[in-house]
């Protein structure tokens, strides 16, 4: 940049007082995670289940269909079994390392897909109730009120038994509920923006509701908005591989944590490792994924309370 | 100053009298009213959604039912008439104390709850008393002994306890308990060989009635696996939301005061600082009813433990509608009721306390 006679050129404010961008904050927080040793080991292992769910047919032993009747039962190779099927195959032959692999998708694929789908609903609600008040905000929040008299798994396991099992039916009875969260913190979090000296002076510069909304509060939100869902993505988690567990997931087909831990309940007498490995694979799924979302409450929003597994 | 000094006058002039207390209470108890309502209105539109009406179900598709048949049952359960009909009906009954009759077991809902309900009370009382008396106490000790390598491992397991399926953690305990260890059953309330007289339909106080110690050992037997794994999840957030709410406690003047007059640790601890600690755990318990309801779903059936959640699940899967309607709402129904016994509670916990 040049500057010639003392002019700074107009251009140079822009840049200067521009917000730093997405790519620059998440370098940032990249290098604020580093420092932070229990969210560093959660995201290193959610990424690495990430790569696993997404690569499963590469680094899975067997085809996901694959079953030998004449290999049922067999132990995991440090309980006497052969390094053929290092976990062990369940009581119909099926290699139970592979299952674990592919098991892995629904859990991710339904956790994201959940988080995602109810943050966006309760953000896109909760910034109107909150922005506009009046009657709009009465009725949503009257609604998310009505919908908290549910007890979680007790709603989806309702919900599912009136669909019926099925991927996107999973995702709907799921996300049924959980949007109130993301509607409350948003609703609060705009109701106190609202106030605040930068939406009073877009105001005064004539900027319509919606853009002030998008534009400027949600960005100063969104780390809140981020620490919650990595929160409840946990718990989603755990709500899938539960309805999966009772047999209300998705079609008993596609290989599920929850459904492999119910086909072993049975053979806990004399096949403990059906029920208890894929188990393990979800507790430290769903470990990683809580030690990473309490890191980033450390280091984004100290002041976000989140307790209760309700 | 006595205590009454205080209190007295900053009720009658800012809260407007000493019923204030009284009416807020009022107002939240019909508050609720708007809420059931909406929950039967919701579980009725549900009814009508699910696929196939009760009588197609009943008579399964192949079976050589004439129409008329058809006929006469649609008029017992109501279906030809208009669906605000339906509606009115509905709700009628509902008042009534009818949540109609299940399919597959041809007797009224409500005579199936009242069965499996001592079962469940039973059970999440068991685990209600073992969270509380697990968490509050490693929550102080930890708060007490904060980044101690004690501290440390307690919140360690409680942070593994929130992360964990309570249907695999009570596997994990049968393989331990049961299949390793044998010492205690995996299935049921009691030995089947057992017969103890029904008087209240908890197994436990039964047979103590009775004077049975056989059937009261082998009641607690059976109960406690089950206990316990409902209870994890509970004590696990009771132990965090208590260490953290008595390490904000602990650094109140008061606590100072007290400590600087000389007051002996254990008394600052439980007399000071615990009572105080106690509030905001409160309404973490109330906000984990909701969690004991469904996590009680999950351990009966891994349990096979006689209760309302084993009874929803097996209904789920024989297509019987209205029993599965009839136990939701219940659920709903319950929940709305312990929130309300909570909040209650709380506003004579704390009177700063809005409802």
């Amino acid at each position: 940049m040049t500057i010639k006679n003392g002019i700074v050129p107009a251009k140079y404010y822009e840049v200067s007082y521009k917000k730093s961008n997405l790519i620059t904050n998440l370098l940032s927080l990249l290098g604020k995670i580093k420092k932070h040793p229990t969210a560093l080991i959660g995201m290193l292992t959610i990424i690495a289940y990430i790569l696993m769910a997404v690569f499963a047919p590469f680094i899975s032993p067997y085809s996901v269909k694959y079953s030998d009747l004449s290999a049922r039962l067999l132990p995991p190779v440090w309980s006497g079994g052969t390094w053929a099927h290092p976990l062990g195959t369940d009581q119909v032959g099926r290699d139970l390392l592979t299952q674990i692999i592919y098991g892995s998708r629904i859990s991710i694929l339904v956790g994201f897909l959940t988080v995602l789908i109810s943050a966006s609903i309760g953000t896109f609600l909760g910034a109107i109730a909150g922005y506009y008040r009046g009657t709009v905000d009465t009725v949503i929040s009257r609604f998310a009120d009505f919908l908290l008299s549910f007890p979680f798994l007790i709603f989806a396991v309702g919900v599912m038994a009136v669909l019926g099992p099925g991927f996107w039916n999973l995702i709907l009875a799921l996300t049924f509920k959980s949007w109130v969260e993301f509607f409350r913190l948003v609703r609060g979090e705009v109701l106190e923006e609202k106030n605040k000296e930068y939406v009073e002076a877009a105001q005064a510069l004539g900027r319509s509701n919606g853009a002030i909304i998008v534009s400027e509060i949600l960005p100063n939100i969104f780390q809140s908005i981020f620490v919650l869902a990595t929160l409840r993505m946990g718990y989603m988690i755990i709500m899938e591989a539960s309805l999966s567990y009772l047999g209300l997931g998705v079609p008993p087909d596609i290989p599920t944590w929850g459904s492999l831990i119910n086909s072993g309940r049975n053979h806990i007498f004399d096949a403990y490792w059906i029920s208890t490995l894929p188990g393990i694979a979800l507790v430290i799924l769903v470990l990683s994924i809580n030690l990473f979302g309490e890191g980033l409450r450390d280091i984004l929003d100290p002041r976000l309370k989140v307790e209760g597994s309700e | 100053m006595s205590k009454k000094g205080v209190n007295a006058p900053f009720y009658s002039k800012v809260d407007g009298g000493i019923f204030m207390r009284e009416a807020k209470v009022l107002k939240r108890v019909l508050y609720t009213i708007p809420i059931m309502l909406a929950i039967a209105i919701t579980v009725f539109i549900f009814m009508r959604f699910t696929p196939g009406d009760p009588v197609d179900i009943m008579m399964g598709k192949e079976s050589m039912v004439s129409q008329q048949d058809i006929e006469l049952l649609k008029k017992e359960f109501n279906l030809d008439k208009p669906i605000y009909t339906q509606l009115y009906i509905f709700l009628a009954n509902l008042l009534k104390g009818d949540l109609g009759k299940s399919i597959t077991k041809g007797v009224p809902v409500i005579e199936l709850i009242k069965e499996t309900l001592p079962a469940t009370i039973e059970l999440a009382l068991a685990a209600l008393t073992l969270g509380i008396l697990i968490g509050i106490p490693i929550g102080i000790i930890s708060s007490v002994k904060q980044n101690s390598w004690l501290d440390r491992s307690i919140m360690a397991i409680s942070f593994t306890g929130i992360s964990m399926p309570s249907f695999w953690l009570g596997l994990i305990l049968i393989l331990i308990f049961s299949a390793k260890l044998n010492l205690l059953p995996s299935q049921g309330r009691i030995n089947f060989l057992i017969y103890i007289p029904k008087v209240t339909g908890f197994y436990t106080i039964d047979s103590l009635l009775a004077g049975d110690w056989e059937a009261f050992l082998s009641s607690i037997r059976h109960l406690f696996l089950p206990a316990l794994t409902l209870s994890a999840p509970l004590s696990a957030v009771l132990a965090r939301v208590m260490r953290s709410s008595m390490l904000e406690v602990l650094r109140n003047d008061y606590v100072v005061f007290a400590r600087a007059k000389g007051v002996p640790e254990k008394l600052v601890i439980l007399k000071h600082a615990v009572r105080n600690a106690l509030i905001p755990t409160v309404t973490v318990l109330g906000m984990e009813v909701g969690a004991l309801l469904g996590g009680n779903m999950i351990v009966e059936n891994v349990f096979g433990w006689p209760g309302i959640g084993r009874l929803v699940v097996n209904a789920i899967f024989d297509r019987d509608y209205p029993l599965v309607q009839g136990v939701v709402m219940f659920y709903a129904f319950t929940f709305v009721m312990a929130n309300l016994l909570v909040d209650i509670l709380y506003t004579y916990l704390d009177p700063k306390i809005e409802l």
